[in-house]
């Protein structure tokens, strides 16, 4: 079952490229969509026998004996499973909004998607250390092709060549680690080889945490791997930015908690405070740089950044109480970002460009993509009940407890920032609040060909669908029982160990949690006030002459230059490889 | 057993980083990134080398020979597919580049603000 989750997708992108471009466009879309539905459905019954017991296939029956393995497992757990069915199922709300919005392309498209679904959900149920690298790749090299789809426009391929190569050399230093792992222990699989890490030099492991947690931290996008991101998001085609930001990105945290949890839990003490750094500097640089943007996509780009910034923070705590708050927070971000991006991409469709400025007031008549951007602000300003303010409210719990007396005030900065510019877009965009200003005439293709007289209902009730789910998340508790009881598995690395090498029970005790807290529902309206006036002061044309340098500075280093990128990224090696260190 | 094949695989992934970071030229920067992988090649090979063992194929030797590990053969064939893969990819936008901004110099090209 779990296996076809993966394969199915995968074959029917390859006919799709074969003889796809025999068929009409319509067929392709139902062929394709069709089939993500049914990988949806695949993934639901996944889940809820996950949730009874996790789910461990092992490929070509190569089945350990004796607690010794020498096949490659695909485990499902709740969480692993509960992830690859939001894959699924953004997936699918891309696909949907795909039919009319891009009219141009071939049958490739699809089959790319759907490549993409198949190795997202291949990444996130790997049990293989050295699997999830290829399946990385794999998503990987198809996310540079679908960033630089449109090859004609040059920011476009420019953007993908800065993704790829970014990405691809955190990939390498990686397998590095990887190699490093498998000298020590022989073993590939995160199990096995977490099984036999006692005892093993103390140095060498962290260095190999180290060493494997890059390329997912610049998957993950946090400072200062972050660069990649807002060049891909920027220029990518709209449905597959639903994807980058809502799930792909977030990708990367889950496998540097799946890599912790299941392999070095315990070893390196440092792993916390080491990821809790990044994670404050991420979460508060995509914050100011998400303010400082103009462009819409760019700046949800960034929002993404901080918010990812704060799911590492709640997976540093290293508490299962927490990482069930990161989860339901990334489930509220996956779908109030989606959304976001959806209603942008009916603002490019309308008038060939995404410049804010250029766009004072003319969306004023556009109430379905308003809403969207008024109930998705407000969403990532952590406004109860929405499912970032219910996961926030967990981690502050978490963090509280831990004695991160910081994590809160972050969070509520992170959110305020992000939201308020969502906010201003709003009140610029669709109430014309504010002065006029004149753009840069700088004309983006439509991604649509011709513009349309009326938004169609395939384009908007996805967003509405994502966004209005999204926000009433917190009320769901069954959910959060749900997702608090595959956090607590997930933590219980003796269980996950037995479950896949001897078959053996995978039962964690986890008491209930609750997110409606006094001080979580302060959190989240402190979110929400501070967020106002973010929003109102970004109308002001400049910024204040006192923090011109710095922003100056800021955008500066954010120069699209390669090079540059590459630099940072070896610095952020060893920057965290001190922190494992000392921290 | 010798520390010099792990320095050499951290030499090379640290000059291929190098030609990245000062490079002047799209495609030596693509071409550098496949030298950083094959960092990964000379690293897997090292840890899969038993001294006097020979290719890990048993059609024509004794199942009982010394053979050096085959695992991390496997895995290093896996990635140089991925490296074709990624290198054909990354040439290909590189073309592209050229094309569209009349340059393959990253200091030429304007910043995608």
């Amino acid at each position: 079952m779990v296996q076809a989750a993966i394969a199915a997708p995968a074959l029917v992108a390859v006919l799709l490229a074969a003889g796809g471009r025999w068929l009409p466009r319509p067929l392709v879309d139902a062929v394709a969509t069709g089939t993500v539905l049914a990988v949806t459905v695949l993934l639901g019954a996944v889940l809820a026998a996950a949730l009874r017991h996790p789910v461990v296939a092992w490929l070509g029956g190569w089945r350990p004996r004796g607690g010794v393995s020498a096949g490659i497992p695909l485990v499902a757990d709740p969480m692993a499973a509960g992830l690859a069915l939001l894959v699924a199922v953004l997936t699918l709300a891309a696909l949907v909004f795909s039919w009319r919005y891009l009219v141009e392309v071939q049958a490739i498209y699809h089959a790319l998607m759907l490549l993409f679904t198949a190795a997202m959900c291949a990444f996130v149920l790997t049990g293989d250390l050295f699997d999830a690298f290829v399946f990385f790749e794999l998503m990987s090299v198809i996310a540079y092709v679908l960033t630089g789809y449109k090859a004609e426009e040059p920011r476009t391929v420019h953007g993908a060549l800065n993704f790829g190569v970014i990405n691809s050399l955190g990939a390498y230093v990686t397998l590095m680690g990887i190699g490093l792992l498998y000298a020590r222990t022989g073993q590939l699989g995160f199990a096995a080889m977490g099984a036999r890490l006692p005892g093993q030099d103390h140095r060498l492991v962290t260095v190999a945490f180290a060493l494997v947690c890059t390329g997912f931290l610049v998957k993950a996008a946090a400072v200062p791997f972050h660069f990649w991101l807002a060049d891909a998001h920027a220029v990518a085609p709209t449905p597959v930015c639903v994807l980058f930001s809502g799930v792909m990105v977030e990708l990367g945290v889950y496998a540097v908690a799946r890599t912790y949890w299941a392999t070095f839990a315990g070893a390196v003490p440092g792993a916390g405070p080491a990821l809790a750094s990044l994670g404050v500097v991420t979460a508060l640089l995509g914050g100011v740089m998400c303010v400082l943007q103009r462009h819409v996509k760019r700046l949800l780009a960034y929002s993404t950044v901080s918010h990812v910034g704060v799911i590492l923070l709640g997976v540093a705590a290293l508490d299962h109480a927490s990482l069930a708050g990161a989860a339901y927070y990334l489930l509220g971000h996956a779908g109030v970002k989606s959304a976001l991006f959806i209603a942008a991409g009916t603002l490019l469709n309308r008038f060939e460009t995404l410049d804010e400025r250029e766009l004072h007031g003319r969306g004023r008549r556009m109430r379905v993509p308003g809403a969207v951007f008024l109930i998705g602000g407000l969403g990532l300003a952590g406004m109860p009940p929405s499912g970032l303010w219910a996961g926030k409210s967990l981690m502050d719990e978490a963090a509280e407890r831990a004695g991160w007396w910081w994590a809160a005030p972050v969070g509520v900065v992170a959110s305020a920032l992000t939201a308020g510019a969502v906010l201003r877009v709003w009140l610029r965009v669709f109430r014309g609040v504010g002065p006029s200003g004149e753009g840069t005439d700088e004309h983006e293709d439509t991604e649509t060909g011709p513009r349309m007289s009326r938004l169609p209902w395939t384009m908007l009730a996805p967003a509405i669908v994502l966004a209005g789910g999204a926000v009433v998340l917190g009320l769901i508790t069954g959910l959060i029982h749900g997702v608090s009881h595959a956090a607590g598995l997930f933590v219980d690395q003796r269980g996950y160990v037995a479950a896949v090498l001897s078959g053996g029970a995978w039962h964690a005790a986890s008491e209930p949690l609750h997110p409606w807290t006094a001080a979580g529902v302060i959190g989240g309206a402190a979110g929400v006030v501070l967020a106002v006036p973010v929003a109102v002061l970004g109308l002001r044309r400049p910024a204040p002459r006192l923090l011109r340098p710095a922003v100056d500075r800021l955008r500066a280093a954010h120069s699209g230059h390669v090079g540059e990128y590459a630099a940072w990224l070896t610095a952020g090696v060893a920057l965290f490889g001190l922190l494992l260190f000392t921290a | 057993m010798s520390h010099l094949p792990y320095l050499a695989a951290g030499w090379i992934l640290l000059a291929g980083i190098f030609g990245m970071v000062t490079s002047r030229n799209l495609v030596h920067v693509v071409v550098c990134l496949s030298v950083t992988q094959s960092a990964t090649y000379v690293l897997l090979l090292t840890i899969g080398y038993r001294k006097g063992g020979t290719a890990p194929v048993f059609s024509d030797i004794k199942p009982t020979g010394k053979v050096v590990d085959p695992v991390v053969q496997a895995m290093a064939l896996t990635d140089i597919v991925v490296n074709a893969t990624v290198t054909a990819l990354l040439l290909a936008l590189a073309v592209q580049v050229a094309k569209r901004r009349g340059t393959i110099d990253p200091d030429q090209l304007r910043p995608l603000e």
